[in-house]
């Protein structure tokens, strides 16, 4: 099986690009965990380095600065072998509209092969893919997806639980402005779990019933039985009085803590995508304890992303036809 | 219920028998005694009679009207910060004297409600001093200042029993609206002043001839109900449970029927103030009679009593809001707006019931069960297991509102000289009667 996995020509992905959950097949997502599944291994040998990207550029091109998924996307593409360079784009000083289609303009004549891609804005990510000539991945746009975060997500869980029919994925916290929160939702539904959303009122999209009907504003009810208590970060900007009075008030009521995990599942594991606000949304001892599966979040994220980047750059072998890669 | 609104409790099993029961809860009103023990009323009804109550200590009530404590969602005192004009326990005293057993005490004090903390220090406090239960309702907005929603989950844990920003309307309605669907996940009440504070800037009464002639600059009935309408809309998007602390006008009343027509959560109520008096009792500049709202055309005052008639008005406040010569003896546009009314409310209300407005039994729903029910605590009703808080009223007894027989340690009343006919004999909170007529009559103090 890995040997067709592994086997550079034969391909995963149908699309060229990679801008969200909501086109996967589930036969595509499968793949690409199996695949990812591999690059686990690979990680975890002494000699990391592969060849597959071997004289392919990858631009990491951030509008919105990121340390862990730049640095696990940088990491991926160069542990494949690519040539890989981070561009972050300050938005302040220049006008937004012209600046992304001008960026897109100017990259593309760089040549590059994978462009990761993230942006403040949902949809810019989509844009940006129209105007260039190579594969692109979204790191995360806006509000709306971050579909290697649920990606990376989905194989932490097949790693502990071994399937999605039918578990418990209780996603909670800031679901109005999680772009996680959404790819999460179609990539988990997809695959069969069943998702509940659990949040303030405020921090809700208008009709959540609509992404997903299983909808709690009291956290206890919400993680009742859950296999899986996906906790999502707070923007410090949404802190206080806006969208909840306060950082006290929000950890009393839906920060995680040993009290209102008790509720879920005893084998319930507990994620984060981070970075994480400790005495927040969770409490250090449960962020740190045994069920906490966060630092293997991070683990699989360099994995998924090597599976993601393999993916699309066989589909530009097929495409392309030129340069030394086609065989 | 908050446990903080626990008072001492008198354990004795006492009979109040010979009364004219009017209980808003079952819908009955006759003849028939209360039998309480443990602070708790343990029987009901025509059937507890002397024979029936076997040792309990009777109170022959001689036919005077027995009927639940009455709950005033609406009342400011001084404390903390302002106690120079009234404290909690004057305040209490006042409201015993007029049949009130809960007071739900405002936020705007200095330091406002707007943290647990003071939550619990109103509820000790209240616990220490007060002879009434006592109840806040904390802010909506941190420092009632329209801007960050207070802690309302923590507040709730602390005995909050609703939210409000006093005095003031929420102005935003981006603030307003996550307020709403935050405090509908805690279920708390919102309740709003509802006036549009730019479209009332700088005036002081109600706007029409009356102000033009003497030459105040007026506030617009539209004040109220541009934000209640808008309010009404956020309710439609937030599911929120919203209340009009009170109404005014004749155009608000018709907002109300309509949202609730709808099927919206929405309540209402409205001052005794606004239903006895109107916008002629200002007379000369008289400062005692400048409110907020302002008090309206007569036509509005009418629609007002028809809608609490009928139903659309749910509760009537006293809106007690102690003012001393400070704030009261000034040129009308400087002096402060507010009246008290803790003692006159039950006496004032019964002038409707005598005037053939409402009957007891609606009476007493809007002054005890319906605020009970809208803040989810005890009281409103006489059924056995309900807490022995309740009135006996003289109905026919008349007496003059005097600043000496009033307990409040503030005298803006608005019906001083006035003659009311209707009296409260006898208050009891916790089967403890805290205020006695016999005693005052008789020179002594009816209260620990």
């Amino acid at each position: 099986m890995q040997d067709a996995l592994t086997d550079e020509r034969a391909p995963i992905l149908k699309g060229r690009h990679l801008l969200g959950v909501a086109d996967l097949t589930i036969e595509e997502i499968t793949a690409l965990l199996d695949l990812a599944e591999h690059y686990v291994a690979v990680n975890r040998r002494r000699k990391k380095r592969l060849s597959i990207l071997e004289g392919r550029t990858q631009i990491n091109l951030f509008f919105e600065p990121s340390t862990r998924t730049q640095s696990s996307f940088e990491l991926a593409g160069k542990r494949l072998g690519a040539d890989v360079l981070n561009m972050a784009v300050k938005v302040s000083s220049i006008t937004k509209g012209e600046t992304l289609i001008d960026t897109a303009v100017t990259l593309n004549a760089m040549g590059p092969d994978l462009l990761v891609v993230r942006h403040q804005h949902s949809g810019a990510v989509a844009l940006l893919a129209q105007k260039v000539s190579c594969a692109v991945i979204n790191a995360g746009d806006g509000r709306h997806e971050h579909p290697t975060q649920a990606l990376l997500d989905a194989l932490t869980i097949r790693r502990h639980k071994g399937r999605f029919e039918n578990l418990i994925v209780a996603i909670c916290g800031d679901i109005l402005h999680s772009r996680v929160a959404r790819s999460n939702i179609l990539l988990l539904q997809k695959l069969g779990a069943h998702v509940r959303l659990v949040a303030p009122s405020t921090l809700l999209p208008p009709d959540a019933e609509r992404l997903c009907p299983d909808v709690h504003t009291d956290m206890r009810q919400g993680l009742k039985g859950a296999d899986v208590v996906m906790m999502l970060r707070l923007q410090k900007e949404r802190m206080n009085g806006a969208f909840i009075p306060s950082t006290r008030e929000y950890y009393r009521f839906f920060g995680l803590d040993a009290d209102k995990l008790a509720v879920a599942k005893e084998d319930a594991i507990v994620m984060h995508p981070g970075p994480m606000n400790r005495g927040v949304e969770i409490a250090s001892r449960i962020a740190d304890g045994p069920r906490s599966v966060i630092r293997e979040q991070v683990e699989m994220g360099v994995a998924v992303r090597m599976a993601v980047l393999d993916a699309l750059a066989r589909n530009e072998n097929v495409g392309q036809g030129e340069g030394g890669e086609a065989r | 219920m908050s446990a903080s609104m626990h008072l001492p409790v008198d354990p004795a099993r006492r009979a109040f028998i010979n009364a004219r029961l009017v209980d808003p809860a079952s819908g009955y009103e006759g003849p028939g005694g209360v039998l309480i023990e443990n602070g708790l009323i343990r029987a009901a009804g025509p059937e507890v009679t002397a024979d029936a109550v076997g040792d309990a200590a009777l109170v022959d009530c001689r036919g005077l009207i027995l009927l639940p404590g009455l709950i005033d969602m609406r009342v400011f005192t001084g404390e903390p910060g302002y106690e120079h004009r009234e404290t909690l326990r004057t305040a209490s005293l006042a409201a015993a004297a007029g049949g009130v057993t809960s007071m739900i005490v405002m936020p705007d004090t200095d330091p406002v409600i707007d943290d647990a903390a003071l939550v619990d220090f109103i509820l000790r406090r209240a616990r220490d001093t007060a002879i009434v239960r006592v109840a806040p309702m904390a802010a909506i907005t941190r420092g009632l200042k329209g801007e960050t929603m207070s802690e309302i989950g923590l507040l709730r844990e602390a005995g909050a029993v609703a939210l409000t920003d006093g005095r003031r309307g929420v102005a935003s309605a981006r603030v307003l609206r996550r307020a709403m669907a935050y405090a509908r996940d805690f279920d708390m009440l919102i309740c709003q002043h509802v006036e549009d504070a730019d479209l009332a800037a700088g005036g002081v009464m109600h706007e029409g001839e009356l102000a033009a002639r003497l030459g105040l600059p007026g506030i617009p009935p539209q004040a109220e109900v541009i934000m209640l309408e808008r309010d009404i809309r956020l309710v439609e998007l937030t599911g929120a449970r919203y209340h009009a602390m009170q109404i005014s006008c004749a155009e608000s009343v018709e907002v109300i029927r309509r949202a609730k027509a709808r099927g919206l959560p929405v309540s209402c109520g409205v001052s005794i103030n606004h239903l006895l008096l109107n916008e002629h009792d200002i007379g000369a500049w008289r400062t005692f009679f400048k409110l907020s709202p302002p008090l309206r055309s007569e036509a509005d005052r009418q629609a007002l009593v028809a809608g609490l008639a009928d139903g659309t008005i749910d509760v009537i406040v006293s809106s007690h809001d102690p003012q001393g010569a400070d704030s009261k003896r000034l040129p009308f546009a400087e002096a402060a707006f507010g009246a008290i009314g803790l003692q006159t409310l039950l006496s004032a209300a019964l002038s409707l019931y005598h005037a053939g407005a409402i009957s007891l039994l609606r009476l007493s729903e809007v002054t005890s069960r319906a605020p009970a029910r809208l803040l989810g605590i005890e009281g409103g009703t006489l059924a056995a297991g309900a807490l022995a808080d309740f009135v006996l009223v003289d109905p026919e007894a008349s007496w003059r509102v005097t600043p000496e027989s009033l307990l409040s340690s503030a005298k803006n009343t608005p019906f001083e000289d006035r003659v009311f006919e209707g009296r409260v004999v006898r208050t009891v909170v916790a089967g403890r009667t805290v205020f006695s007529l016999d005693s005052v009559e008789n020179g002594q103090t009816a209260f620990s």
